[in-house]
């Protein structure tokens, strides 16, 4: 979707201001945060995939204006909702309304070293041959799906080239809906900082994106 | 009150600089984030959802055992051991975990090497992607508009907001994160560390060297 996630080439933001020192947290809350996103994940009941795409469903006033841990716990809840784990009262007052959904399992403490170290390998086998090789020209899709998709906007009927085939991997954009994971090949992409940006680039700045097959064209 | 949530409410009181009188009416201190948080981790800890302990095992290992200390030795490694090097290139999944580096959001890496002729910098323009197994949680930086908007159209400029100036007349690569590949810079060794040991060289990889919006110390400053 065209949504407030896309940031790339946008203006206005102004300076980056990195931190000197900068803790990992910078209140105790976002620890639970980031814990209780995770051990929600653990659930198994929704993909990476559809949790990005929460998040960037958000709406863009309250995306721009939020943390990115706040991001996390408002799309966090929506998940929750969503799958039938709490109801929107129940984060309100607290209390237990109903029993909800049973969670096909639940991360306990001492899993939690195994279950990180293994984490969420999303290469599959893909059937068919890759479509295109290490030197091709390809055009970024102009595509606009209302949906889920990880083709940013600034490379959107851009020319580049292929310098390398990955592996096959799970598809964001029916993964994230739960139409399944639909595995095809991922390929990185390079582009011209004139191709992506015009006359006025940077001349020595190229740029690269992971582009799965069906985002790409012959050019 | 359990240990865990006096542990809990104890530590946000020392997150505030500003005067509290600490009478101890925490709930009322608590900022909007701080209550919601505690909310849903409450009322999911209640349905058996989540485990609390699961949750304080997540904090510690993301601020305790895994950071960029981990991507400093695979870079001090790959400058010390040109098979590891030609391997980090080649596989840096397999290469990385052969040093103990796997898992969450290192499922499937990417290493990327400066030269004398080309700068890498690594961004993730649609949300955080963030090799985890590697350099640990990203920096709010990392994660926020300014530098995800503008790593891709004006790398010079965020480059010169870290005190970093590259030669005009060298390349700049950019990486933007959009799969589940994940990238890990390695800086060019630096000179002045001939027969160094990989501990020596790790000391000079800086986190910031790993992602490209940094440069590694100089040998005399380390």
């Amino acid at each position: 979707m065209n949504g407030p996630q896309d940031l790339g080439g946008q203006m206005g933001f102004g300076p980056v201001a990195p931190e000197r020192d900068e803790p990992y947290f910078h209140a105790e809350w976002e620890k639970r945060a980031l814990g209780v996103t995770l051990c929600a994940g653990a659930m198994g009941a929704w993909t990476l995939d559809e949790s990005r795409h929460a998040r960037e469903s958000l709406h863009p006033a309250d995306y721009y204006a939020s943390s990115y841990y706040e991001i996390w716990i408002k799309a966090l809840e929506t998940l929750l909702v969503r799958h039938g784990f709490v109801e929107r009262a129940e984060l309100g007052d607290g209390a237990i309304h109903g029993p909800g959904t049973t969670p096909k399992r639940v991360l306990k403490a001492a899993d939690v070293p195994a279950v990180l170290a293994r984490g969420g390998p999303c290469d599959r086998p893909v059937a068919t041959r890759p479509k295109f090789a290490a030197g091709d020209r390809v055009k970024a899709r102009n595509m606009h799906p209302v949906g889920h998709t990880r083709l940013p906007r600034y490379v959107r009927g851009r020319q580049g080239v292929v310098e390398a085939v990955r592996d096959g991997f799970v598809l964001p954009d029916t993964n994230a809906h739960g139409r399944g994971e639909n595995p095809e090949w991922v390929y990185t992409v390079v582009f011209t900082g004139r191709e992506l940006w015009g006359e006025d680039s940077d001349p020595k700045l190229s740029v690269s994106v992971d582009a799965w097959e069906n985002y790409l064209e012959p050019a | 009150m359990t240990t865990h949530d006096h542990d809990h409410q104890h530590d946000h009181d020392h997150d505030h600089d500003h005067d509290h009188d600490h009478d101890h009416h925490h709930d009322n201190e608590l900022d909007p984030m701080a209550a919601r948080v505690r909310a849903l981790e409450t009322i999911l800890t209640r349905k058996g959802l989540v485990d609390p302990a699961a949750i304080d095992v997540i904090v510690d290992t993301y601020e305790t055992k895994v950071g960029p200390r981990n991507g400093a030795r695979v870079v001090a490694k790959a400058w010390s051991d040109p098979a590891f090097a030609d391997w980090l290139r080649r596989d840096a999944t397999a290469a990385i975990a052969s040093l103990g580096y796997s898992g969450r959001q290192g499922e499937h890496m990417q290493a990327v090497f400066n030269t004398a002729d080309t700068h890498n910098m690594v961004v993730c323009t649609l949300c955080s992607c963030y090799p985890w197994s590697v350099l640990g949680l990203p920096p709010v930086w990392y994660k926020a508009p300014p530098y995800r908007s503008r790593a891709v159209i004006d790398p010079r400029g965020v480059l010169a907001e870290f005190g970093v100036e590259l030669p005009a007349r060298k390349a700049i690569r950019v990486w933007d994160s959009t799969a589940e590949l994940r990238y890990l810079v390695v800086p060019e060794r630096p000179v002045g560390t001939e027969g160094w040991d990989e501990g020596q060289l790790a000391a000079l990889v800086t986190r910031d060297s790993m992602i490209g919006t940094g440069l590694v110390r100089e040998p005399e400053a380390a």
